[in-house]
């Protein structure tokens, strides 16, 4: 199901590659070292079983060693790699933040645009439920349907996605509702369209950008979500990722021993992906928002918006 | 009032679907968690209570719409059953045991957060490019980068283990009697430090770009230029004229960070197992007491409508553009 969701909104969100668009994104800044940033996670987690072969929880040394030439971030109290642990980590986090990222996204089209297309009493009924999602607190609510769900990382992506999907459906919805009240999207109806060619081919591509910072906005939750919830001890402990070494480090008391190195890789690391990927969603603000170019304005209320809702 | 009544609606529908919500996990899901309850609490209870318990959570040979009409009413008469794991008391007194607790280290956390960051949004938008306005919100959007609870285990790792300045575990010192002694206050103080401290870090960043994003719109309104050309003071246009029309946006999150209060919490109260609801909640999934969950998640979800609904009720005081309409 996940993969079918994932080749979607691909497409979608770059067709149409508006050269000035990826060549704005090319001389940015903050674009380029988030992409730059990305691109070492992502080769990295391509890279792993090549760079760190074999199970990277297997016990390699002494327990709660220090950083060393040997074990260039020391050792877990079970005499765990944490270089291999985190390296590792980073396919499941990765792999999860996008899948979630990409079905949210998905729905979040799907529902904005037949709000915005159909109006009227789908609107009002998609819109109620959309915001009764938004309202009910997303981390309890997390925590209750991953208690009652059979422990897995299919589990993991779908509990995500239920509770992040709405936060971009209403963002997409209101910039569709605009789309729909141009002209064109006037005449496309009166030459007799079909409505989901409307929709996919007519308004989708004029909110492109929105769509792109609602995905990165949407993998960022998902990183940041997944690792929460397997802290929490309540994802799939079998798998070797950022938040599952957090739930290890914790549960066996990394902190009150001393032994910084363990946990503070992984954080390390999910706060970089999640910077980086703010950094592109500016850039990506900027480069299609020309009033924000002028003056030098790290967030625009769209964004922040985003933020405060968390 | 017509936008009351419609708000008022809207909450009683979204609290019903989280009752139904509650309602449908336990009957639905694949697998059994109940017999796994019962497994493990089995030799403690008794058969009524066994009997109360499978009603509760659908094991249960009556027609599903007849266990729904029975489900809401044991929710609005207050009886959700006995926690398992703090057998045999009752769920709504574990939970209003515990509510104080998070009730209070969110409310302190979120005012705190809330009056700090919108008082650096005015200031930034005010001072557009000065200090405050080109140093904090970089450096805020990458504190905010971090997972929170990461934030939250190194600041206790830091302050409370290397350091040694505060309590890095529960709400009070174990073995204080709890009670309006000025000892008992500022142990609760001291332990209320460091999770406060790091809620506040990982929100103020949010409170303080929206403020500084609705202000500077604000700014180039005809009525401050106005302002500045009758010749008030700067300060009392900051605040009086520019602040104050730019205030609505953050009343609408307090809102929302109302609600964060009693879910949100949950990590901080984890990391520094501070004995509140969020706490409570984890303790209850880990120790399968599906009552205990349900409840909990009952009470969180109606203290989240609630306080939404109070906002709204203040919002119509605050903007003369709602009654009108």
């Amino acid at each position: 199901m996940t993969t079918a969701l994932l080749k979607q909104p691909t497409p979608t969100a770059v067709r149409k590659p508006n050269r000035s668009f990826v060549h704005g994104l090319l001389t940015n800044k903050k674009a380029m070292l988030g992409m730059s940033v990305m691109l070492v996670f992502i080769a990295l987690a391509l890279l792993a079983p090549v760079l760190f072969p074999g199970d990277p929880s297997r016990i390699t040394g002494m327990a709660s060693l220090e950083p060393s030439p040997e074990h260039w971030l020391g050792t877990t109290a079970k005499g765990q790699d944490v270089l291999a642990l985190t390296v590792h980590g980073s396919r499941s986090s990765l792999f999860v933040g996008l899948t979630v990222g990409f079905a949210s996204t998905f729905i979040g089209i799907l529902v904005g645009l037949a709000s915005a297309y159909f109006g009227k009493f789908i609107d009002e009924a998609l819109s109620l439920v959309t915001n009764v999602f938004l309202l009910l607190p997303g981390l309890p609510l997390l925590v209750i349907l991953a208690a009652f769900l059979p422990p897995g990382l299919g589990t993991v992506i779908l509990v995500l996605v239920v509770t992040g999907w709405a936060g971009s459906a209403r963002v997409l919805r209101s910039q569709a509702l605009s789309i729909r009240s141009k002209d064109f999207v006037a005449a496309a109806v009166v030459s007799g369209e079909r409505a989901g060619r409307i929709m996919f081919r007519e308004i989708l591509p004029n909110m492109a950008s929105i769509v792109m910072g609602t995905l990165l906005a949407c993998v960022i939750y998902g990183i940041g979500a997944q690792a929460g919830l397997e802290f929490l001890g309540l994802g799939d402990v079998s798998t070797v990722s950022w938040g599952n070494n957090l739930f290890w480090a914790g549960n066996e008391g990394a902190l009150l021993t001393g032994s910084w190195w363990v946990f503070v890789p992984s954080g390390v690391c999910i706060a970089l992906v999640a910077f980086a990927l703010a950094l592109i969603n500016y850039a990506v603000d900027e480069v299609t928002n020309p009033r924000l170019r002028k003056i030098k304005t790290p967030k625009t209320p769209a964004t922040t918006e985003r933020r405060a809702a968390k | 009032m017509r936008f009351i009544l419609r708000r008022l609606g809207f909450y009683l529908i979204a609290f019903w679907a989280s009752i139904t919500l509650n309602f449908l996990l336990p009957r639905f899901m694949p697998g059994d968690p109940v017999s796994r309850m019962f497994a493990r609490s089995q030799d403690r209870m008794q058969p009524e209570q066994i009997e109360a318990l499978r009603k509760l959570l659908g094991v249960d040979d009556r027609p599903i719409w007849e266990q729904y009409v029975d489900y809401m009413h044991n929710i609005f008469t207050g009886q959700m059953g006995v926690s398992i794991s703090r057998f045999p008391t009752p769920v709504t007194e574990v939970i209003s045991a515990q509510i104080g607790w998070t009730l209070l280290l969110g409310g302190t956390a979120l005012v705190i957060a809330a009056v700090v960051g919108n008082l650096l949004g005015i200031l930034a938008a005010w001072r557009r490019g000065g200090a405050i306005d080109s140093a904090l919100p970089p450096v805020l959007v990458f504190i905010g980068s971090f997972p929170y609870f990461w934030l939250a285990m190194g600041a206790l790792y830091l302050f409370g283990v290397v350091l040694g300045w505060f309590p890095i575990r529960h709400a009070f010192t174990d073995g204080l009697e709890p009670g309006f002694t000025w000892e008992f206050i500022g142990d609760v103080g001291a332990h209320l430090v460091l999770p406060a401290l790091t809620i506040v870090l990982v929100s103020i960043g949010g409170w303080m770009l929206g403020m500084r994003n609705t202000m500077i719109a604000t700014n180039s309104e005809d009525y401050i230029t106005m302002a500045e050309a009758k010749g008030l003071r700067p300060g009392r246009i900051m605040l009086r004229y520019a602040a104050r029309n730019a205030m609505l946006p953050s009343v609408t999150s307090f809102g929302m960070g109302l609600g964060f209060v009693v879910g949100g919490a949950l990590l901080t109260e984890v990391v520094f197992a501070y004995p509140g609801v969020g706490y409570q909640l984890l303790n209850a999934v880990q120790g399968l007491d599906y009552p205990l969950m349900q409840g909990l998640f009952l009470t969180i979800t109606a203290a989240v409508l609630l306080a939404n609904f109070l906002v709204d009720i203040l919002y119509v005081r605050l903007d003369p553009r709602v009654r009108s309409n």
